[in-house]
């Protein structure tokens, strides 16, 4: 998994609370075989103004200017400013798919449902609960400068604003110890590679039939 | 020492290091493998340059995409029409190959629903922890083993490190006292146990099936009954080794031979519950009260005797669940205080890794032996769980009764239990099901699934509507 360690960069406001996966991205796209590339599906609903497929050309398709993604003044944003009960619906692990790989690093919100909020941290995304006043002024802040940018510093617990500013986050302990040194849930377990191994080598002696024979 | 459940004695065997968090490490014996879950797992492998822990605990076969018809069928991979299917199917084989793992292609005599499958080759055996991405693993639990599904990133996880990162589950028994009536099946036994205890009932268990009645039901029985255990909530379910178990593993091309397998058989016997062990909780149904089984709503627990009413929601007192039944009421069409035998159906299905074995298929064609299917009945299919369950009902000449009866005999595969294919149900149609689920939408857009056992099925093809099979045989 990719780390988290510090993130800086424009903030795009999704003004809209319960905010579902198949909102993230719809069900059609669930068919593919990928794990990457969901980054041009992202809120496709909302996004395009047809009703996109999976692999298709997305090139060509009319862009909703209305949507927020598609203003000009958010293009390269990283973090994505959103409302309560992001991520409910499926347990799909295609909507942080498709959130980090449209570039995002990071979610500030007052609340997420519980299993999108899981499988951000499982895919190297940083879903930060802030106070609902905080982000309703952040909403205000973003809207009223164009560029606005935040910096995010995991280690320290801290998001910067522009004006120097600095507003203080909760991270469980040790999803933060796994996003600061990028350890996914495989890289924790290989971790004890060595108890693995050693495992195997006792069950192999002493349950030898569960390991396929040379004669069969 | 303290007496153990057989889920706990699998756990602990299995036991690689106990985290101080409640989570922990635990051994994968068996990985299986289909062609919708796997994909992004293998990709995520190639993206941080890992290789599967030890290739050799997987085991591959597609069955969720492919077609049905011998047409279709013979042309190979070009006979799948969807082109994402058709990815999906390549992209297993590939991956398979590149990864050396042990796969049945679609073409393959061996082929098929990976849950009929597995047991079927002796890739699964008592005492193995076997993992799927897919939740009706559960049906492996019928040889003693303790099996569950996974989602994707569990599906890489296990891939790359034949380990899971668990917490252990609570202990429930559901125990089946007495006797089935002539007539009543393995099927009907689960669907009232999940009428019983509700969708619900087993979350956070794992369940153990014992009884009289469990113990005298076949190795396929006990995996319709397992298979089903998730729709009672519970991600496994186990039935204790018995001699039947260890004669069921014999000479099947996974399992170990002569002197191992003797060595084996000693240990296997030794999976059962020890006589005093303690579930914190434990269910008691009498066998000799379960009737045939008729689904007539929108999730397994709305579940009815044949000779029993659709419930009237203008009776149901509690809110909420008045709510239910209404909306699931509206959406299968049908009106309460009615009585089951007066559905009408459209098409039947017999197959899905619940009942697509060849006790099954034996137990549909005694019922349409020498009949013919209602005129009323668009579509009645039977698809068998393998190719080797097929030539096996082929060589008892079960396939001519079926086809002979105007049923519609296929090649294996999922099909119309969650139409990711070819085969689906059409909007508004009613079908009796041998399946597992009966969500709305599941066997296609607006279907209405009533979920049945094969006897059941076979006789409502007959009839055009549900009728009690007990007066048939
Ligand atoms: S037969 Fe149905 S329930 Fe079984 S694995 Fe296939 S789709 Fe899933």
């Amino acid at each position: 998994m990719r780390k988290f360690i510090t993130e800086k960069g424009i903030v795009l406001p999704l003004d809209r609370a319960n905010v579902d996966t198949d909102f993230i991205i719809p069900k059609q796209f669930l068919k593919s075989i990928k794990r990457s590339g969901f980054g041009v599906n992202l809120f496709d609903e909302h996004r395009y103004l047809d009703k996109g497929q999976p692999d298709a050309d997305n090139s060509g398709r009319p862009i909703n200017p209305d949507f927020v993604l598609n203003q000009p003044r958010y293009a390269g944003s990283s973090i994505l400013l959103a409302k309560d009960n992001f991520g409910c619906g499926s347990s799909r692990e295609h909507a942080p798919w498709a959130l980090d790989d449209y570039g995002f690093r990071a979610v500030l919100a007052p609340s997420y449902a519980d299993i999108f909020f899981n499988n951000c941290f499982k895919n190297g995304l940083l879903p930060i609960v802030l106070d609902r006043d905080i982000i309703f002024q952040l909403f205000d802040e973003v809207g009223n400068s164009a560029g606005y940018q935040l910096s995010i510093d995991l280690a320290s617990q801290k998001i910067t604003k522009p004006d120097g500013s600095a507003i203080g986050f909760e991270v469980d302990e040790f999803r933060k110890h796994c996003l600061l040194n990028g350890l996914d849930d495989i890289g924790l377990t290989l971790e004890d590679a060595e108890a693995i191994r050693q495992f195997e080598e006792n069950w192999r002696k002493t349950s030898p039939w569960y390991f396929p024979q040379a004669t069969t | 020492m303290t007496a153990k459940t057989l889920y706990d004695k699998i756990w602990e065997a299995h036991l690689v290091k106990q985290r101080g968090d409640g989570t922990a490490l635990i051994y994968i014996d068996r990985h299986l493998i289909h062609e919708v879950t796997s994909p992004q797992a293998f990709e995520g492998l190639r993206l941080a340059g890992r290789k599967p822990w030890r290739a050799d605990a997987n085991f591959a076969t597609p069955d969720h995409n492919i077609p049905t018809t011998s047409e279709e069928r013979n042309q190979g991979l070009e006979g799948i029409k969807d082109p994402v299917s058709k990815i999906q199917v390549t992209t297993l084989g590939d991956n398979c190959k590149e990864f050396d793992i042990f796969e049945l292609d679609m073409n393959d005599a061996r082929q098929g629903i990976v849950h009929v499958v597995g047991p079927e080759q002796g890739a699964t055996l008592p005492g193995m922890t076997i993992v799927c991405g897919d939740s009706h693993t559960s049906t492996h639990g019928a040889l003693g083993a303790l099996a569950h599904g996974i989602g994707t990133s569990e599906v890489e996880h296990v891939l790359a490190t034949q380990c899971l990162m668990q917490k252990k589950m609570k202990n429930m028994q559901v125990r089946i006292d007495g006797q089935l009536k002539t007539g009543v099946t393995a099927k009907d036994v689960v669907l009232a146990i999940i009428g019983e205890i509700g969708t619900a009932g087993g979350t956070g268990y794992t369940i153990e099936f014992a009884g009289e009645v469990i113990r005298s039901l076949s190795i396929e029985g006990r995996m319709t009954v397992c298979n089903m255990a998730i729709e009672a909530g519970a991600r496994a379910g186990l039935i204790a080794v018995d001699e039947a178990t260890v004669e069921y593993i014999k000479g099947r091309p996974f399992a170990p031979s002569g002197e191992l397998f003797v060595k084996a058989a000693v240990s296997w016997r030794s999976l059962v519950s020890d006589v005093d062990a303690a579930f914190d909780q434990v269910v008691v149904l009498d066998g000799a009260e379960i009737e045939p089984q008729v689904t007539w709503g929108t999730s397994p627990e709305m579940v009815a005797s044949i000779n029993g009413l659709i419930p009237d929601p203008t009776k149901e007192t509690d809110e909420t669940r008045r709510g239910n039944i209404e909306q699931a009421l509206y959406y299968m069409g049908l009106t309460g205080g009615t009585a089951i035998q007066a559905i009408q159906l459209d098409c039947v299905f017999i197959g899905s890794c619940t009942n697509s074995r060849i006790e099954d298929l034996r137990e549909a064609a005694s019922i349409v032996a020498g009949k013919q299917v209602a005129k009323t009945v668009e579509l009645a299919m039977v698809v068998p769980g393998s190719g080797l369950v097929k030539q096996q009902a082929e060589d008892e000449g079960l396939d001519k009764i079926f086809i002979k009866a105007g049923l519609e005999w296929r090649e294996p595969g999922c099909s119309m239990c969650l139409a990711m294919n070819a085969d689906q149900l059409g909007e508004g149609k009613h079908c009796a099901s041998t399946s597992n689920r009966n969500f709305e939408g599941r066997q296609g857009f607006g279907g209405r699934t009533h979920l049945v056992s094969p006897a059941m099925a076979a006789a409502a093809a007959i009839h055009g509507h549900f009728v009690d099979v007990r007066e048939l045989v």
